[in-house]
């Protein structure tokens, strides 16, 4: 009757393990075990509010069978800091005024995170290609621009520190 | 005109309040909450769009698994109401059931299953055997109203307030209102221009999709947390609905993922009351996109046709306007819509004497109309403004010097104030802050309109033009919203302020701490908002009507000064002092002589604990007798492939006059919001339905809404202004921007191509077939 199995990750760091039945997403595993950062926008991949880092890369998490992340590492905004010591994405998207409902905000900022990564200065081109997959219908996206771009600048000052 | 008004809080772009609690994901919207053990329901929606049930067997559903309810007609309350959340009575019509032995459109709701786990309820809904004779259905606006039409609404249905509705000829709304003579004005024209506009089912696409869950509290009583703009209004409904009193209910706004008018609706709580109340569990509904997409509620469809008599001179001697209103299966805000299309409109041009306005809302077996940011002003400026165009091009005058010479102007009235209101006639009022000419003039700059108006500048088969468009809203109803608030004061010198106001995304909490931090004389920061709780916060109607800056923003002012004054006398007593002896700022009470300062904790400290004790704390209420417009001139540049009809919009500019901004980082924040949604909803989003009227593109993958890398260039200009009737000089801002896109972008088109689009979305394939036609 159940066909429920455990499954371990690292999730933010630490290592879980988690029961749930082969066909759930990484969405709901994640959502049921308290990750509610992780939001549910449109099950269907399409609108990145639920994007996660898996490995190293964003994924759409409804997209994702669960069971097929075993053993990975996954990153949701949380890992990247909180209220009291908030990421420098994470700030710069507060002063910018990229966050209007706050809904897509973590799936944007995890874009973001990978983005720079990878590319610490990103053109205004590679910025719209990056977070394409995370659709915002509050801000007009004008602000998320200028919060990555403000990212951009204070983490290569971090860096250079 | 600057104005510096010293203001040391308002007009400040502070950072949102909930902003890196957000960002670091730990805010909570509904589904966030973790409740014990909740019901899950699962709807069964119909796929006919019309017929009656001729039976319902549940009795499988109800022994499946997990299954602890199925609630259909049979088993659920008549009452009949209306899901618009509206103050009361309600303008819209009580025409809908809980759940209905009729259907009514693809997607109404037929039953729903509650069950243990989610897989449980979707599973028992196949398990419902439902025999539906179906009947034929009506899709075609125009012809709702013909004689023998299928009728939608046969039965008991209702308005709530006294105003035309007749079921009987599919009829959920009307608006007549007339001055002067048109007939006589169309004679005197030297021409008259004719000419009929349509604007198409929109979802708003809130990010997060509607949620409720209900719990009970530890003495019994029912809490409801919702996705909703409406707290107040979803109480009301609910114990209206269910006949739960009030005193039972309290509703808990968290969070919400945005709303543009979607979330102004009460149609899931209901179900998740009732279904609680009965089984006293905790219940929990999260509707899927295709679900909000097929059951939630839209733009309205509308057809406006006008007929505009014009003089060489630019005189406008006669408008008729003519709008027709797809309210859809049911007539939440089909009064409202329809009468802003003309309130929200009309007044702009106001020097016209012979003006007449018809509107319409009419039933159809197609997906419910409700409330969407903008609110039938955008399909009314729509229209409006092309006219607008057109006119001033056969006068061979310049659109902007058309505009700048008609439009109202401060210390002006329209007619129409007085004459449209939300179900029943408008307030009178003059204006008193016009920023429009300056919307127009820095918005023509920056869009580089004397370069490039009529230019139609080529590069291989692709033409440029630019296009403009100019709007108005309102700020709040007046004589029907109320807003009201409570402030407190900890002796640290913090303060807090409960709202009823519903912070949905637009930053609503934070600017009423600057609202307050302005009054009081402190930091924005020191104001702890909590908003918003049927329970623990003062009642106010909502977000909605773009009322919260005005409205609870008055309320909070004077509530702030309120305890300002109590502030003053405080310290006046402490340093012996008469009270005009003494300043507040900054959190510290001064005795301007000497400049002995207190510290507003100490202030508040000395009245909690030492001498002539009281709490400092005041209320406030605020019903506005006026709703200040807010202007746009909003300023496209296209592309348009002729070949191919190609359509770019390469840059918009919009300049707003809202009053002085509050916090002009989130004042842009609402702009850029609106116009993107505005330019998605001008070029590509769009309902798409079968012959049977099923929605055939329930996704994002096949509705299409911008993202941001399909943005255009955008331009955001906040002109100088200032309204003295608004808190600190501030009108609305959250609705306006969206009306002004799609008729800039089809002007825009005219300019280039010499074709007027007269349907939205502009997809390449009507602009292809328009320009085959020119040729």
């Amino acid at each position: 009757m159940n066909n429920e199995l455990n499954f371990s990750f690292t999730v933010n760091g630490r290592e879980k393990t988690f029961c749930f039945p082969p066909e759930a997403t990484l969405l709901t595993v994640l959502r049921d075990n308290g990750y509610t950062e992780v939001h549910n926008g449109c099950e269907t991949g399409e609108c990145g509010s639920c994007v996660v880092i898996l490995n190293g890369v964003t994924v759409n998490s409804c997209m994702v069978l669960a069971a097929s992340a075993m053993d990975g590492e996954i990153l949701t905004v949380r890992a990247l800091g909180d209220v009291h010591n908030p990421h420098p994405i994470q700030r710069a998207f507060a002063e910018s005024g990229a966050v209007q409902c706050g809904f897509c905000t973590p799936g944007q900022i995890l874009s973001a995170y990978a983005l720079l990564t990878e590319k610490p200065s990103p053109s205004d081109e590679e910025i719209k290609q990056a977070l394409d997959g995370n659709i915002c219908r509050c801000t007009g996206y004008k602000k998320i621009i200028e919060a990555v771009k403000l990212s951009a600048v204070r983490m290569k000052g971090d860096d250079d520190e | 005109m600057m104005m510096n008004k010293n203001f040391k809080q308002a007009g400040l772009s502070h950072e949102k309040l909930d902003s890196i609690a957000l960002a670091c994901g730990r805010e909570k919207y509904t589904d966030d909450f973790r409740i014990d053990e909740p019901l899950f329901i699962s709807f069964l929606y119909s796929d006919i769009a019309s017929g009656l049930i001729k039976s319902i067997n549940i009795s499988r559903a109800e022994a499946a698994d997990g299954v602890k309810a199925v609630l259909y007609y049979g088993n659920t309350p008549e009452t009949l109401h209306t899901t618009a959340g509206q103050g009361f009575p309600e303008p819209s019509p009580y025409d809908c059931r809980m759940f209905d032995s009729k259907v009514r459109f693809v997607g109404d709701r037929i039953a729903a299953v509650a069950a243990e786990t989610k897989k449980q309820a979707d599973a028992a809904l196949k398990l419902i055997d439902v025999k539906i004779e179906e009947s034929e259905p009506l899709f075609d606006m125009e012809k709702a109203m013909d004689a023998g039409a299928p009728l939608i609404h046969t039965d008991d249905e209702y308005p709530a307030i006294p105003v035309t509705y007749k079921p009987e000829i599919n009829l959920a709304a009307e608006v007549l209102i007339s001055f002067g003579d048109i007939e006589k004005g169309l004679a005197e024209a030297d021409t008259v221009i004719e000419d009929s506009y349509n604007m198409q089912y929109a979802s708003h696409c809130a990010t997060e999709p509607h949620a409720v869950a209900v719990y009970f509290d530890e003495r019994g009583r029912m809490v409801i947390i919702s996705a909703t703009q409406v707290p107040f209004h979803v109480r009301r409904i609910v114990s209206m609905v269910c006949g739960i009193a009030i005193q039972n209910i309290r509703v808990i706004k968290p969070r919400v993922g945005g709303g543009f008018g979607g979330k102004q609706e009460v149609f899931l709580e209901q179900v998740a009351a009732l279904t609680a109340w009965r089984l006293r569990r905790s219940v929990k509904i999260v509707l899927s996109r295709k679900e909000v997409f097929i059951n939630a509620r839209t733009r309205h469809a509308m057809r406006s046709r006008i007929r505009m008599g014009v003089k060489k001179t630019g005189e406008i001697t006669a408008l008729e306007v003519d709008d027709l209103m797809n309210a859809g299966a049911y007539g939440p805000h089909a009064l409202t819509v329809l009468s802003n299309a003309g309130a929200k409109v009309l007044p702009l041009f106001n020097k016209i004497e012979n003006l007449s306005f018809t509107g319409r809302s009419v039933y159809t077996n197609l997906p419910i109309g409700g409330a969407y940011r903008g609110y039938g002003a955008t399909q009314g400026y729509f229209a409006l403004n092309q006219h607008i165009d057109a006119a001033a091009r056969y006068c061979g005058i310049d659109f902007l010097d058309y505009v700048k010479k008609w439009h109202i102007k401060s210390g002006e009235t329209s007619a129409v104030f007085a004459a449209l209101g939300e179900g029943k006639e408008g307030v009178s009022q003059y204006i008193k802050s016009c920023g429009l000419g300056d919307c127009i003039d820095l918005g023509a700059e920056a869009i580089g309109w004397a370069e490039k108006r009529g230019k139609k500048i080529r590069s291989g088969s692709k033409v440029r033009g630019v296009g403009a468009a100019v709007c108005m809203q309102g700020s709040g109803i007046p004589e029907i919203d109320m807003a009201s608030c409570h402030i407190k004061m900890n002796e640290d010198g913090s303060f807090n302020l409960s709202t009823g106001a519903t912070d949905i995304g637009t930053g609503s909490d934070t600017i009423l701490a600057q609202i307050a931090a302005e009054a009081v004389g402190t930091s924005y920061d020191k104001f702890i908002v909590l908003s918003s709780d049927t329970d623990t916060t003062p009642f106010d109607t909502g977000a909605y009507a773009s009322s919260t800056t005005y409205i609870t923003g008055n309320a909070v002012k004077l509530c702030a000064l309120k305890i300002r004054a109590q502030l003053e006398e405080t310290a006046a007593e402490i340093l012996s002092v008469e009270k005009s002896d003494i300043e507040l700022s900054g959190g510290t009470a001064r005795q301007i002589l000497t400049s002995k300062k207190i510290s507003y904790g100490e202030l508040c400290a000395y009245r909690l604990y030492t001498s002539g004790q009281y709490q400092i704390q005041a209320t406030q209420s605020f019903v506005a007798h006026e709703s200040p417009p807010p202007f746009t001139a909003q300023f496209a540049e296209v592309e348009v492939d002729l070949e191919t009809g190609e359509l770019k919009l390469l840059e918009l500019v919009a300049a707003v006059d809202c009053g002085l901004a509050l916090n002009p980082i989130l004042a842009e924040g609402q702009v850029e919001g609106a116009v993107l949604n505005g330019i998605s909803y001008a070029l590509t989003e769009e309902y798409l339905f079968n012959s049977k009227g099923r929605m055939v593109n329930p996704d994002y993958g096949h509705y299409k809404i911008f993202s941001i890398a399909d943005m255009p260039k955008l331009k955001t200009i906040i002109v100088d202004s200032f309204e003295q009737t608004g808190p600190y000089g501030a009108k609305s801002i959250g609705e306006i921007a969206l009306n002004g896109p799609a008729p800039a972008i089809a002007n825009a088109v005219f300019d280039a191509a010499g074709i007027r689009l007269k349907d939205t979305p502009f997809t390449p394939e009507k602009v292809w077939k328009l320009l085959r036609k020119e040729v």
